[in-house]
């Protein structure tokens, strides 16, 4: 229950910031951060829980934002339930792909090349299809008001991707208390293991990439109803499945708050290089590249794992009498 | 366009550019076969290296078939250093680590590249760059051929060190059984590094033997590493031969799709390949098992 708590505090927190800060450039930046807070925990889900590096979440942004998009634009269907459409595409595309990976027991390197695959696979499909707009992309029409789920305010929108952050966060939890996280994670520590004590383990991973796929998809939602425009490099280019696991495994993988924090760690790293030297194209990224390597190395268990440390280190120093013989965590 | 006239040069291109896939994926199987990690800084190496091969030509004069003999040695120590110094120790020894190890160089080398050069696109100009020879049937590009024969040559050398030296044996017993190698005194790290840097190596080779009629700019390794999945993929990860192989076997691929279907469509054609190779049959048609 205090893990309830914990989260509703901080979503608190969050919510308050737009009532004290009304700077647009401010606002922008953490609807970004959040966005990619979201994409980040659909990612964690898969990987940080289940252990399965998924190198094309791309996949399912991609999807959503194009099916949010299109369903308005060809098919004059309501932005709400396109919204909606958007997230289930995502869950059943993540389903398929489930399907049919784990079934052929595809893990680790393999795992990784064949969502990589799957995502340039859509980019391309996307980039000469004529239903997407094949080069040019889609451009939504701007219709502000409740019922298109457009709107002048930045703030609407920042609390609209933190409720849906928050219900990430609320899932992250619930799964990791329930009997199917403890599956989850038995698969990722040792998945013959885990299969010989009776874990259906490709059943639990395909679950597991449908709860993930359609967290990620409802971020590509949002990015088509915030920008109003979609194009296959932005839905399903790279950056997105590098940005998918970079925010939770800087910010800490296999945790609840791992990819809002690394979220916010990496947006704000990019902001801040971005301001000490200009506009460089590449100098963020660089600086993303490098700390993902340093992260790994330095803190495997990414922030969160690290304020923990610290956090005990001190303990330590405060309370001396602490017998030595504390086994060490590697 | 059924005609012999048309389908036998495109074949034959197809195994030219093969030869050079078959390179860059020999690399990357070689140290799938070690250390048993897919090398997502494969393709960022690889523009890194024809960076290296451009400006060892436009700086100093060298042309790519000489300054092969320098890059190829000068890459052989960076792979060892990255593997040695980056990657090994940062991976802690799990799998999964090491793939995200190699994707954060991937994104360091790709945005330096594009920090220092820009997104230009850059040729060099070479005398034989548009030559061709006459085989009676059809003519080859100068430079296709020479491609074609080096990879080869270095097919051959590294058969050769794999057969016969004690560092290639002391390679094979790495991949084969790495508890067993420690335990019998080898240095699994050294190996590690040692195979990493052949990968390199043979990554600098093919950007040598690329650049004569092809252009550089920060990403254009990576349209050639995907196709280096597939093909270590298509001929079973770990493989040598299925790497030569699936390779020319792509080129063939590619070519004859380029032809019939258009240029982004034959690339769908390659992904296909490869999503159902690894869904069918992920042991590839050379099945090294897993």
């Amino acid at each position: 229950m205090r893990a309830f708590f914990l989260i509703a505090a901080v979503l608190g927190v969050l919510a308050a910031v737009p009532l004290v800060v009304h700077s647009n450039v401010t606002l922008n930046f953490l609807v970004a951060a959040l966005m990619i807070a979201l994409v980040g925990q659909g990612w964690n889900i898969l990987g940080g829980y289940g252990g399965q590096y998924s190198f094309g979440h791309a996949a399912f942004f991609g999807t959503g934002a194009y099916v949010t998009a299109i369903l308005q634009v060809r098919y004059g269907v309501n932005a709400w339930f396109g919204f909606a459409a958007g997230i289930a595409a995502g869950a059943a595309l993540g389903g398929a792909l489930g399907a049919l990976v784990f079934r052929s027991g595809l893990r680790g390197s393999y795992f990784a090349l064949v969502t990589l695959a799957f995502a340039e696979v859509l980019r391309i499909i996307a980039s000469v299809a004529p239903i997407t707009g094949a080069g040019v992309g889609t451009l939504i029409k701007l219709d502000l008001g409740i019922r298109a789920l457009q709107f002048q305010s930045r703030a609407v929108f920042y609390w609209i991707i933190l409720a849906l952050v928050g219900v990430s966060l609320v899932i992250a939890q619930l799964i990791e208390r329930s009997r199917f996280g403890a599956w989850l994670i038995a698969v990722r520590e040792n998945e013959d293991a885990a299969k010989a004590l009776g874990v259906d383990a490709s059943t639990v991973k395909s679950i597991a990439m449908v709860v993930s796929a359609a967290i990620t998809a409802a971020a590509g939602c949002f990015y088509a109803q915030y920008f109003l425009f979609v194009d296959s490099g932005i839905a399903y280019g790279t950056w997105i499945s590098v940005e998918a696991l970079l925010t939770p495994i800087i910010g800490g993988v296999g945790t609840v708050f791992g990819p809002l924090l690394g979220a916010l760690a990496v947006k704000g790293m990019g902001e801040g290089a971005k301001l000490l030297t200009g506009d460089a194209p590449g100098l963020d990224l660089i600086i993303y590249g490098a700390v993902l390597v340093l992260v790994i190395w330095i803190m495997p268990r990414g922030l969160i794992g690290g304020i923990a440390n610290a956090r005990k280190l001190l303990m330590r120093r405060a309370v001396p009498a602490t017998p030595t013989g504390e086994v060490r965590r590697g | 366009m059924l005609s012999p006239a048309i389908l036998i040069p495109a074949i034959l291109n197809g195994l030219l550019i093969g030869a050079i896939y078959a390179l860059v994926a020999l690399g990357l199987t070689l140290i799938y076969g070690v250390l048993h990690i897919i090398n997502f800084a494969h393709g960022a190496l690889l523009s890194a290296a024809m960076f290296a091969a451009f400006f060892a030509f436009r700086l100093l004069g060298l042309d790519p078939y000489v300054a092969v003999f320098l890059l190829a040695p000068a890459f052989f120590a960076l792979g060892y250093a990255l593997q040695r110094f980056i990657i090994g120790p940062a991976s802690h020894g799990d799998d999964r680590n090491m793939l995200l190890v190699t994707l954060g160089i991937a994104i360091v080398i790709e945005n330096a590249l594009l920090y220092a050069f820009r997104a230009d696109t850059r040729t060099i100009d070479v005398p034989y760059a548009f030559q061709t020879i006459d085989f009676g049937f059809t003519f080859l590009a100068v430079p296709r051929v020479v491609g074609f024969v080096a990879v080869f040559g270095v097919a051959l050398v590294l058969w050769v060190i794999m057969a016969f030296t004690d560092t290639g044996r002391a390679i094979r017993a790495v991949a084969r059984e790495k508890l067993g190698a420690q335990l019998a005194g080898i240095d699994v790290a050294h190996i590690y590094a040692v195979t990493f840097g052949l990968g390199t190596a043979c990554v600098a080779i093919a950007a040598c033997l690329l650049i004569p009629t092809y252009y550089v700019n920060p990403r254009v390794g990576d349209a050639f590493v995907l196709v280096a999945f597939t093909i270590v993929v298509l001929g079973g990860m770990g493989s040598v031969p299925g790497a030569l192989v699936g390779a020319l076997l792509i080129g063939v691929a590619e070519s004859l799709s380029g032809l019939f279907l258009g240029e982004s469509l034959g690339h769908i054609g390659i992904f296909l390949i490869f999503i159902v190779v690894l869904l069918v049959r992920p042991s590839g048609l050379f099945g090294a098992r897993t």
